[in-house]
């Protein structure tokens, strides 16, 4: 009964939700919308347990004195200070809530993301190598989309010469050709391919045989 | 070990170094360069809000976290002082949480900077958990989804929302994001309920959106600083109200940083004979 009732659900929710996509009468769209408030009902209740997992998992960091377990309690007094101040005072601007977030969290946040600047640079100079034909085609593509995007770096290089000027004008064109048709062509590609295989697996998980999403390790359920 | 192969041990702190200055140099001297002409995807996102009439609906949505501030925010900026000073309808809503408080502060500062009214003009709805959920439930019903607006008051007592009951009120869909949010709205919003979308995303994200750009499923792209950039300059703007264009001369050094490691790098490794080690 364990597996049969949520696979029963699972069918049976699927089928639904596909079959109202073409059928707009009220005896279909009125479940359909009260569906979609238990989903948001249901997408409130997973962010509580996404908190509760998240505690539990650096609670038992600390408990065991895992490495760096100090971080941990960091995330946890993190946590239960914002709660606290914005439970208690509110969350509007001007509160204590407001005020860590703005010159605590956003710093911090914009901080973490910013270091990927540097290590992105090091690692174009120590293996961004044209090894080979595709990877010279792709760098040699990667440095025309680069100077597209900032084409006032031609004139740093050229001045404002006629060739300079040139470069400044047609680089963007060029970069926006090889974004709408190359890089298209391949995306497209990527995109059929990824889309038939979300489809072929929602299908599988409908009809029961894909049952990884139910728990237990267990994966496909036959061929 | 020759010149070539001492280039190639380069201690990466180095690189650290010349791409802190390359952006900290252009920020600090106020170093300003031509921004270039602006993209096909910024303008047409730029003109469908120009020919919108007065008192059309604006649903933006803010979807991104702080990190992605610096490339986003301006983008956000810069199109909601557009939609109120052509006295659109701006509401903004948000499926990442902490896209709520900025979408709170940055309509707050828009608006006091054009003289727009919270709740007359705009208002900010704040955020709900449940993507997909969310972006079907307001093709069915806005005053379903958000009862009231992020600080509490009821929906039907705000004068902005008048009217504004499902994806057939709203004249212009722009979704802000970084990450996979541009895709839900596309497929959920935009393929369901027809509703014309428009995006500005992040530079890293551009090629994966632009065949939505190519098959018309978008009205337009803003892409990344330089997109914001654009659409300050289409507006007009300069100084502290573009901050776009303010951080695009920092970019374009540290861009073109990365273009001569790039190539020193490709220099050094065939010249130092590594190449034929493999």
């Amino acid at each position: 009964m364990r597996l049969q009732v949520p696979l029963v659900i699972t069918f049976l929710a699927g089928v639904f939700m596909a079959v109202q996509f073409f059928i707009p009468h009220a005896l279909i769209q009125t479940p359909y919308e009260r569906l979609l408030e238990w989903g948001r009902i249901v997408a409130a209740f997973a962010l509580v347990l996404g908190i509760a997992s998240l505690l539990r998992t650096h609670w038992e960091k600390i408990r065991r004195q895992h490495r760096d377990w100090a971080y941990s309690v960091v995330a946890i007094g993190s946590f239960v200070l914002m709660c606290v101040v914005g439970i208690g005072w509110g969350h509007q601007r001007g509160t204590g809530f407001d005020w860590i977030f703005r010159h605590i969290q956003v710093p911090l946040d914009a901080t973490m993301f910013s270091l990927l600047a540097f290590f992105i640079a090091s690692a174009a100079f120590r293996t961004f190598r044209a090894r080979s034909v595709e990877a010279t085609l792709l760098l040699i593509a990667a440095v025309i989309v680069m100077l597209g995007r900032v084409p006032s770096a031609l004139i740093v290089v050229f001045g404002k010469t006629g060739l300079g000027e040139q470069l400044y004008s047609a680089m963007p064109d060029i970069s926006e050709w090889i974004m709408n048709f190359p890089t298209v062509a391949g995306k497209r590609g990527i995109i059929f391919g990824v889309s038939l295989g979300a489809i072929a697996t929602a299908l599988r998980i409908i009809v029961g045989i894909e049952r990884s999403h139910l728990g237990g390790g267990g994966g496909a359920a036959g061929p | 070990m020759n010149v070539w192969e001492r280039m190639l041990e380069l201690d990466r702190r180095w690189v650290f170094v010349g791409i802190a200055l390359a952006v900290i140099i252009p920020i600090v001297t106020a170093y300003a360069l031509p921004l270039g002409k602006p993209a096909p995807p910024t303008v047409a996102v730029y003109d469908y809000v120009e020919e919108m009439e007065a008192g059309e609906v604006v649903l933006i949505s803010i979807d991104y976290s702080p990190s992605s501030m610096p490339e986003l925010h301006p983008q956000a900026g810069a199109v909601i002082r557009h939609c109120l000073q052509r006295d659109l309808r701006v509401i903004t809503i948000s499926l990442n949480p902490q896209g709520t408080a900025l979408a709170r502060d940055l309509l707050a500062t828009v608006a006091a900077d054009v003289g727009a009214e919270d709740g007359v003009d705009c208002v900010n709805l704040g955020f709900k958990p449940g993507v997909s959920q969310v972006i079907l439930g307001l093709g069915e019903s806005i005053p379903t989804v958000y009862p009231t607006t992020a600080d509490g008051r009821p929906i039907d007592e705000v004068p902005v929302m008048e009217g504004v009951e499902t994806y057939d009120d709203v004249a212009l869909l722009i979704d802000f994001a970084a990450g996979n949010l541009p895709f839900s709205w596309i497929a959920m919003a935009g393929e369901r309920f027809n509703q014309d979308l428009a995006l500005g995303i992040t530079a890293v994200m551009a090629t994966d959106l632009y065949p939505y750009l190519q098959s018309h499923q978008l009205v337009g792209l803003i892409n990344g600083l330089k997109g914001a950039a654009e659409y300050e300059l289409l507006l007009g703007l300069e100084g502290e109200d573009a901050p776009g264009m303010l951080g695009m001369s920092a970019q374009s050094i540290a861009h073109l940083l990365i273009i001569v490691l790039v190539i020193v790098g490709n220099i050094a490794y065939f010249a130092s004979g590594r190449h034929r080690r493999r």
